[in-house]
């Protein structure tokens, strides 16, 4: 006798408590088997595309902080180099030294955020979680010192960051990468060998190298497919051309590597942070530029940076006013997410989760 | 006090309720004012009343204290604004329970999603009737105490199945298929486990097996305590086995519909199962109210033994992350299922060459157990653990035949 | 401190070798294409040896009143340069232009949130439905005629 059954198709998300946000999947379940999937994005479509058409180009850094809200300095840095590029302008180097360091400490705060959620997905009840928020805190701190703001922080402006540090920023920041050291440690310690999660992960929805560069897919995800590009090498933008830094690069591309890389990129952004903190030398912090700046009519640039999630691209373009006529926005997430189908496809509802998880994505910025 | 010298015979305090003094003081006290019936049906249903209280403030209790000892494992402070350490915190999250409008989802079995709470607590509170809480004090003490013990928490799984099928919630459905095969396969190697401490203390009924621990049965016997707390960690759907109620994943598994009064049982129902669990270590493996002046303090030792169960449960659920089901499922049938039979074959063989004349085992008798037993569960647990750690690893594909690493750029890769 | 770009020229001498008829114009630094042989030019691009564009980085689309320009940023992985090639598409009330999903995965998304806010159709897309915004939704709001 055989027993029939049917597929049964399930909403995932936009009401779940993982899928980073808004992020619907409607995925037909053969048993816990997936058999379909279909990606729903827009929840949280807000138009910044549209709105960057309205506002000069200095406002529209504020934009920028809500497209991936977790790493907001780095979408600031993006696209001020955008604006400078579009502008032929170049920042003093002190300015330089600080977005680097800002966008460097940023980096950490993403991944840490993402190796948390990620674990917390696997079914850890919190703990490695609050482990790295526990860090991540001390990040929006120093922030909070920098510009005022922990999150949607609006530190950087085309020609550099808005303010030189306060005094007491550089004592805290030693003191933030002394105890972040143990920090990491611990959290390494309790993550990278445990027995439980390297189960759960190793083999699980591998990428091969060539489906990734197919599917344009970029940052932590690409690099754990074993393909070593990143743009603050290949393409070195601020300071990056003055510090040392690896890239880790993983095997098999699978859940495993994509953390594994993750946790190796905090510890070599956490290198740049050390090297940004013994270079920096004082100095202006901006280029003096008008008020209200205009770019020649014509002209483009394509300013982009190696976000926490990947390739994060500004398209502007100019008609010679105050504001972009176009400003398209590249963002990693909205393409690392076409490889949904691929990650998912054969694999079960618990490893589902996992797999969205270890792409990392951020829901601000995939609907912009 | 005509009741007690009963000439008949009948409705007799005696030999009920394992002597209970608190029982005949009630009886009595009744007695003088109601029929002997009367005063009988009274008194059971107050000390009833005293246990359902007790163990429902206990889970209260549970469920601050693995919240607050959550906060300590994860670098925070847990619940800390209403009373002392915030001890209130479950009598403000049951105000707000109660007062929460009760939602019976559209297209739900109406009968059958009301029935889930209530049957599992039912489940946990019968659970705690034959549990002997001192000498001499439980409820009853039942000669066929851990077969009781066992059938009434096996209808959880059917509270959870109905659960899953009334709420028409696919989530809940996830769940409660999820839940039904995790715990009827950990039923298995649970009773195997059981049958070498009963096969020792020689009786079923909970209290001979505390009064036979004259070596606490957690020495004589770790791997019937191993497979037990394993087993019990997924019957109570905690992690690592708690793909019942996987949260990442299924948001809430077979209880994602509940709200209000309804969620609050269940809830006291989970915690509760954590006491009564707890207890049952205690109790069979702990030597439960077992210590220094047991007559007096018999009750405190339970106490203890039973919160450092609560204490391991929770540290185990703030360290692991989650098994997949089929993972869960090979480490019972492939290394549980095993080490238990391990256990059985061997405590039989033991008792059968180490009883004397009449069948009973001393207490050196058990400590030669302990000895042999404690190197064969380590044995056995290292052999079984590497087979399992095979058997649960996906096979990695080969490196990724299309690396493509640019060359001249400062790369590291993994191990 | 970028990447060296190819040239526009470079592009289109090999484009009017291996796809016939399908260069517009070129320039420093892009080379403009007919917006029907996107898939041709896309697959010539992908396989070409010297060329080598595995990568897309990313699909713009601009409004510039008169007629479309969709932009298209390319990488070469293994020869560490990039290029653009650009296509002006005319017509405001359904203008179409080739898909290249079929060549790169990468602009499936793409694609379908140009077709959702700037409301180019793309000919051979698999799964050309909005993205963003629901089905049903009255006009792109990307365009410059939308308020």
């Amino acid at each position: 006798m055989t027993i029939r059954t049917e597929p049964m198709t399930v909403n995932v998300g936009p009401q779940h408590p993982s899928t980073h946000g808004v992020f619907r999947v409607r995925i037909t379940f053969d048993g816990e088997d997936i058999v379909e999937v279909e990606p729903v994005l827009g929840y949280l479509h807000r138009g910044s595309e549209k709105l960057a058409e309205e506002r000069n180009y200095v406002q529209v850094v504020t934009l920028t902080d809500r497209l991936d809200y977790t790493s907001s300095m780095i979408n600031n840095q993006a696209y001020c180099l955008a604006v400078e590029q579009l502008l032929g302008i170049e920042p003093p180097p002190r300015g330089k030294y600080l977005r680097t360091l800002a966008a460097e400490l940023q980096r950490i705060a993403s991944h840490l955020i993402a190796v948390g959620f990620f674990v917390q997905e696997l079914g850890a009840f919190g703990t490695p979680l609050m482990y790295t928020f526990r860090s991540r805190e001390r990040i929006l701190d120093l922030f909070e010192m920098l510009c005022g703001a922990r999150v949607t922080v609006s530190y950087m402006r085309p020609g550099g960051v808005f303010a030189d540090t306060p005094a007491d920023f550089w004592p805290a920041l030693e003191q933030f990468l002394e105890d972040f050291e143990g920090e990491l440690e611990e959290i390494e310690n309790l993550l990278l060998s445990n027995e439980i999660l390297m189960v759960r992960t190793r083999g699980v929805s591998p990428l091969p190298a060539d489906v990734a560069i197919n599917c344009s897919v970029s940052g932590p995800v690409l690099r754990a497919s074993g393909v070593n590009w990143d743009w603050r090498k290949m393409a070195p933008y601020d300071a990056y051309d003055q510090v040392e830094f690896d890239i880790p690069v993983g095997q098999n591309g699978d859940n495993y590597d994509r953390f594994w890389v993750r946790m190796q990129e905090v510890r070599q952004s956490l290198r740049i942070v050390r090297q940004c903190v013994a270079q920096i030398e004082p100095g202006p912090v901006r280029q003096e530029l008008p008020l209200v700046l205009r770019a020649a009519p014509g002209a483009e640039a394509y300013g982009r940076v190696e976000a926490s999630k990947g390739e994060l691209g500004f398209f502007l373009v100019s008609d010679g006013g105050v504001s972009p006529y176009r400003c398209k926005i590249r963002s990693p997430s909205l393409i690392n997410l076409t490889i949904t189908e691929h990650l998912l496809l054969g694999w079960k509802l618990a490893d589902m989760i996992v797999s969205l998880g270890s792409v990392d994505i951020n829901m601000g910025e995939v609907d912009r | 006090m005509r009741c007690v010298s009963n000439a008949e015979g009948m409705l007799s305090a005696d030999g009920v309720l394992g002597g209970n003094p608190l029982f005949y003081f009630i009886y009595n006290a009744v007695a003088h004012i109601a029929p002997c019936w009367l005063s009988y049906l009274i008194s059971g249903l107050v000390i009833m009343l005293i246990l359902i209280n007790a163990v429902l403030l206990g889970a209260a209790v549970v469920s601050w204290g693995e919240r607050r000892l959550l906060g300590r494992f994860q670098n925070r402070v847990g619940p800390n604004r209403w009373g002392p350490f915030g001890a209130f915190q479950p009598i403000a999250d049951l105000a707000k329970l109660i007062t929460k409008e009760d939602i019976v989802p559209y297209g739900a079995d109406k009968l059958a999603f009301t029935a889930v709470p209530i049957i599992m607590v039912a489940a946990v509170l019968l659970g705690t009737a034959v549990l002997p809480f001192a000498k001499d004090v439980a409820l009853v003490d039942l000669n066929v105490g851990v077969l009781f013990v066992l059938a009434v928490s096996s209808l959880t799984s059917i509270a959870i199945f109905t659960a899953g099928w009334a709420s028409n919630n696919r989530y809940a459905l996830f769940g409660a298929g999820r839940a039904v095969a995790v715990l009827l396969s950990y039923e298995v190697p649970v009773v195997l486990s059981l049958l070498g401490v009963v096969m020792v203390a020689g009786s079923m009924s909970l209290g001979d097996i505390v009064a036979a621990q004259a070596v606490p049965f957690f020495l004589v016997q770790p791997l019937a305590f191993f497979v037990f707390i394993a087993g019990m960690s997924a019957e109570l759907n905690r992690t690592p086995f708690d793909v019942a109620e996987a949260e990442s994943e299924i948001i809430a598994g077979y209880h994602t519909e509940y709200s209000g009064i309804k969620f609050a049982l269940i809830q006291a129902a989970e915690f509760g199962g954590v006491l009564v669990v707890s207890g049952l270590i205690a109790t069979l493996f702990l030597a439960g109210w077992a210590g220094p002046a047991a007559d007096w303090l018999g009750w405190l030792w339970f106490l203890i033994k039973v919160f450092i169960g609560i204490f391991l449960f929770v540290w185990i659920r703030s360290t692991y992350p989650r098994l997949r089901l089929d993972q869960i499922m090979a480490v019972c049938w492939k290394f549980l299922m095993p080490l238990s039979i391990i256990n059985l074959v061997a405590v039989v063989l033991e008792v059968f060459f180490l009883r004397d004349a009449n069948g009973s085992l001393s207490t050196a008798d058990l400590w030669i157990m302990a000895g042999i037993n404690i190197v064969l569960a380590g044995g056995s647990i290292l052999f079984f653990g590497r087979f399992i750690k095979e058997k649960v690893r996906t096979e990695a594909p080969t490196a990724a035949a299309t690396n493509q690493v640019v060359p001249g750029v400062s790369t590291i890769g993994m191990r | 401190m970028t990447l060296p770009a190819v040239s526009g020229e470079t592009l289109a001498r090999r484009l009017r070798e291996a796809a016939p008829n399908s260069v517009v114009e070129w320039s420093e630094a892009a080379v403009w294409v007919e917006p029907g042989s996107l898939d041709s030019v896309a697959s010539v691009l992908h396989d070409d040896a010297e060329i080598d564009f595995k990568f897309l980085n990313s699909i713009s689309a601009i409004d510039f009143v008169e007629h479309f320009e969709l932009v298209y940023h390319l990488t070469s992985i293994s020869r560490r340069h990039t290029g653009v090639v650009r296509s002006r598409v005319y017509g405001r009330e359904e203008p179409t232009a080739a898909s290249v999903v079929g060549v790169w995965k990468g602009a499936d998304f793409q694609e379908r949130e140009i077709w959702d806010l700037m409301g180019v159709r793309f000919i051979g897309h698999p799964n050309m439905k909005r993205i963003m915004l629901w089905e049903g939704f009255d006009g792109h709001p990307l365009r410059k005629d939308f308020l």
